[in-house]
This record gives structure tokens, C-alpha cells and sequence, in this order.
């Protein structure tokens, strides 16, 4: 599979590989796909005072596309308030990492991995309200 | 005394192999000096290059135990063998029934040529595996009947190695009256291969140190195998494969055949040797590695493991010097991973956490010292960043 420098970039130094704790009320974290599929992204945000992410950690089992695309992705919802985070489009992730159609789904599952956590950080701070 | 610094190790010999320099040199000749129509026989040039082919296939027969160099024929590779084999004998003898028996863990081209005999409206049955990545002989037995006209399983597997039961298989076909083809592209200078056992038998030049672009098929004399051609033309090759043969391929077929029949028992001990040397580093190092197929029944230049944790795309991408292959999905253009090795792991998501590391003649400790430290160092980087290791 031959794949973009943007990429390569991202697979060789990802940046926000981690996790953040998963109790804390501030942080909203989302698992999806499959390992029986091949992609598994676990993604996490966490959420200051004013309503911005403040911090995106990722863990990626999968190929170079789908870890290009997780790293990206948290790159890209740093400092951007929820309803911002949830405007990024998983075609602007495949088109910025110029990934080819058969990669596609690896852009696709990171924008939910994206909408997920945000789903999870706000049903978790409705709740304990 | 300074060590060579490695750039580029090649461990994908399933994939496959570089030409042996002494088939090169048999084959140059036959380029621009000898360079005469193997079928023009009336003159000096032609009988040259007859006597070439000839040769090659005599080389070829030994190789495989043979009765007669005629029972061999030239094709463009492997690919062709086993269409020609599967498809010609399903439509010559379509009289006698409309069965064909294969197995899941063969190569595209066996299962796509019976495909598409299904839709001429011929049975297909495809047997499965058993876990440890050979033919489950049970079903081979209860499926092959007096309609079956082929049955076609492969000698060695090209994913995972193992070896088939190829006597056992031909005892079922024998008393049943089918033909038995057999694709032997990964088992032919690798192990012992007898025609005698099998009616069909299919051969690949550059998996055994010969040229890209030639294979050959065996098809038996004695009972004659009849065969439908696939493509028609000048009658070559007893009618069955028409077309003018291509010399210094052919010529290189069969010095690639002599090399290995001379070789192989010490390749095999060099090939054990490193194939244990590999698998100690790799189990010492890393937690959770997985060989697929049988431990014993393999051949040992075809090492197949799965990686807990981590997908084998991605250790790829880590490691683009060391030459390997993957049974992962995001390998393949349909985004399906390794049928074989989804039969057989232990957990479906461990196909896609596959490599698959050839040894071959021209690989050295250096490298599988090399290639081992490589993959454990990728292996443990990305096992760092993965959700479910």
C-alpha cells in the first residue's frame, strides 16, 4: 500500500497516543469498530471549562490509514468547542491524508470515533446533573 | 572485521524467488545465438533449440519422478497449469460427471477456474481445513463420488506452509475413479513430489529460482489424461498447448529443476536451521505470537505468524526494508482478510494481525537476525498505541 508523506508522517510520530482517565467526568471516550474487522480506534477527549477540547488521546489497532486517520483526527478537535468537533468530516480526513477509496472506512470510523465521544461526554455531565 | 551494513532484507519467497545466476547463465544463450523455433525441426537452428527443450524437460521429470519427459508440458506459469488442468479436464470429460472437488485454502486461480466452471453448470465443492491448516480428509472422502471428474488440492499451502496429504488424497480419487490435480507451485524443489501419485500436476519457474513467465503442467501418459486446450493454434505441446515455446524459458525451468533436485535435501537442513533460529528470537522476545498451521507437517522456509494486538499491515509499514507479506485485509484490494487464516485462528481477529516470513536459498543468518530484531521492535512500538493489547 503506498501512502501519502501526511501519512507516513502521522504512523511514524503520532502524535496524542494515549489515554486519559476514563472516570473523570470531563472526558468523554468512545471505542469503535471491530478487531474482528481489522480496526479498533479508541478515542478521548476531555473538556475544559469553556467548553473546548482540551486534550484528544488516541489508541489505534488497525493499519497505517487507520491510525494516520486517528492521529489527525485529534489533532484536528484540539481547542475546538464540541459543536465545532462534530463538523469535521470524515472526506476531509481521507482527503487531507490523500487516502485511496479502499481506504476510505478508516476515515469514516474516526469521525465516529469523534461523535461518539462527544455523545458520551455529554450523556455522562446530563446525567450528574 | 566490519560487518556489511543490510538495506533491503528479501523474505517473501512465497511471493516469489530471485533467478538462481547458474539458470541465468543456461538461458542467455538461448536469447540471440541459439535463438532458432524449438518446432522448426528441418533445420540446424530449430533442432538446437529443440534439443534445449528437451532437456529442460527431462529436467523437469526427474525432478518430479516422472515416467516420461512427454508427460510434461510447457505453460507461461502456474497460473495457466492449473486452468488448463482444472478447466480442460472438467470439459473433455464432461460425460463422465459434473463434479469438481477442491479445497477453500487454494490459490485464486484454482478456485476462480472452478468458479468459472460453476457457471457452465458444473458441481463445485470446496472442502474445508481443519485448525491446523490441513484438508480435512473426512470431508474429502464423503464428497468424492463416481460423477467427481477432478478433484484439485494443492501440495503445500502458500500462506501458511503446511503440507498436504497428498498419498492419502490420491487413494480416495484412486478408488473412486477421479482425476487428481495437484497445484504443486510451493512444493516442487522444496520437498519430495511424486507424479506417480497424482494424474495432474501443476509447476511454477520463479518460485524455484527460475525465470518469471514459465511453469509447467505434468499430465499423465499411462492411463492417458485427456485435456481440453484452452487456447488453440499450431498443436504444440501434444496438442493441448499450442503456441511457440519460449526457449531460454524453458531452458531455465529445467536448470531451476536440476539445481533443486540436487539441493534440496541440504536446503532444507540450512532452511530448518535458520526457520528455528527465527522462531527462537521472535518467542523470546514478544508475548502472544502465534505460529498458524501445523507445527510439523510444514515446509520450513514458510513462516506464518499472527501478532496479538496489532494489525500486519501496520507492522509492514513500520519495517518497508524487510520484505514480507500479510493475510491482513487492508493488504488485499477486497478488504478481506486471509480465508485460510481465518479457518484457522483462534480468534477471527488474528488473520489480520498476520505475517507471512519466506526464507529461501539466498537468505543468511545475518538478515533472519536483522529481519527478527526489526519486527520485534515494530511489534512492541505499535502493541503500545493498541487498544486491545
Amino acid at each position: 500500500m503506498e501512502y501519502s508523506k501526511e501519512v507516513m508522517d502521522r504512523y511514524n510520530d503520532p502524535k496524542n497516543v494515549g489515554s486519559l482517565d476514563e472516570s473523570d467526568r470531563n472526558v468523554g471516550t468512545s471505542v469503535v469498530g471491530a478487531p474482528s474487522c481489522g480496526d479498533v480506534i479508541k478515542l478521548q477527549i476531555k473538556v475544559d471549562e469553556n467548553g473546548k477540547i482540551s486534550e484528544a488521546k488516541f489508541k489505534t489497532f488497525g493499519c497505517g490509514a487507520a491510525i494516520a486517520s486517528s492521529a489527525l483526527i485529534t489533532e484536528w478537535v484540539h481547542g475546538k468547542s464540541l459543536e465545532e468537533a462534530k463538523t469535521i468530516k470524515n472526506k476531509e480526513v481521507a482527503q487531507y491524508l490523500s487516502l485511496s477509496p479502499v481506504k476510505a472506512h478508516c476515515s469514516v470510523l474516526a469521525e465516529e470515533a469523534v461523535d461518539k465521544a462527544i455523545e458520551n461526554y455529554l450523556i455522562k455531565n446530563q446525567s450528574e446533573k | 572485521m566490519k560487518k556489511k551494513t543490510i538495506d533491503v532484507v528479501y523474505m517473501d519467497y512465497q511471493a516469489t524467488t530471485p533467478c538462481d545466476k547458474r539458470v541465468l547463465e543456461d538461458m542467455t544463450p538461448y536469447f540471440c545465438e541459439d535463438f532458432g523455433n524449438p518446432h522448426s525441426i528441418n533445420h540446424v537452428m530449430g533442432l538446437r533449440a529443440k534439443e534445449a527443450v528437451e532437456k529442460a524437460r527431462k529436467q523437469v521429470a526427474d525432478l518430479i519422478n516422472a515416467d516420461d519427459p512427454r508427460e510434461i508440458l510447457f505453460t507461461s506459469g502456474a497460473t495457466e497449469s492449473n486452468n488448463l488442468a482444472i478447466q480442460g479436464a472438467a470439459r473433455f470429460y464432461r460425460e463422465k460427471g459434473n463434479k469438481i472437488i477442491t479445497s477453500v485454502m487454494e490459490h485464486k486461480c484454482v478456485l476462480e477456474a472452478c468458479r468459472a466452471l460453476e457457471r457452465e453448470g458444473f458441481e463445485i465443492v470446496a472442502i474445508p481445513v481443519l485448525r491446523n491448516g490441513i484438508i480435512d480428509l473426512q470431508s474429502l472422502e464423503k464428497a468424492v463420488d463416481e460423477r467427481t471428474i477432478l478433484v484439485s488440492v494443492m501440495s503445500v499451502n502458500n500462506e501458511i506452509g503446511t503440507i498436504q496429504p497428498i498419498d492419502e488424497i490420491s487413494e480416495i480419487c484412486r478408488s473412486r475413479g477421479a482425476l487428481f490435480h495437484t497445484d504443486a507451485a510451493q512444493a516442487v524443489g522444496k520437498i519430495k513430489v511424486d507424479a506417480s501419485r497424482v494424474d495432474l500436476m501443476s509447476i511454477s519457474g520463479h518460485k524455484i529460482y527460475g525465470p518469471k513467465g514459465v511453469g509447467a503442467l505434468y499430465v499423465r501418459l499411462k492411463p492417458r489424461v485427456r485435456l481440453k486446450p484452452l487456447f488453440f493454434g499450431g498443436g504444440q505441446e501434444r496438442g493441448v498447448r499450442s503456441g511457440t515455446l519460449a526457449t531460454p524459458l524453458c531452458v531455465g525451468l529445467g536448470k531451476a529443476c536440476e539445481i533443486a533436485r540436487f539441493e534440496m535435501e541440504t536446503e532444507r537442513i540450512r532452511l530448518t536451521e535458520l526457520k528455528n533460529y527465527f522462531l527462537k528470537k521472535i518467542f523470546d522476545s514478544l508475548d502472544k505470537v502465534y505460529l498458524n498451521g501445523d507445527e510439523n507437517r510444514r515446509i520450513p522456509g514458510c513462516i506464518n505468524l499472527s501478532f496479538d494486538g496489532i494489525e500486519g499491515e501496520g507492522i509492514m509499514l513500520g519495517m518497508p526494508d524487510i520484505c514480507v507479506s500479510s493475510g491482513s485485509a487492508c493488504t488485499s484490494d477486497s478488504l478481506e482478510p486471509s480465508y485460510v487464516l481465518r479457518e484457522i485462528s483462534i480468534r477471527e481477529d488474528l488473520a489480520h494481525s498476520s505475517l507471512r516470513i519466506g526464507l529461501g536459498r539466498f537468505t543468511t543468518f545475518e538478515e533472519v537476525d536483522y529481519a527478527s530484531s526489526r519486527i520485534v521492535d515494530v511489534v512492541n512500538r505499535l502493541r503500545a498505541m493498541s487498544p486491545i493489547w
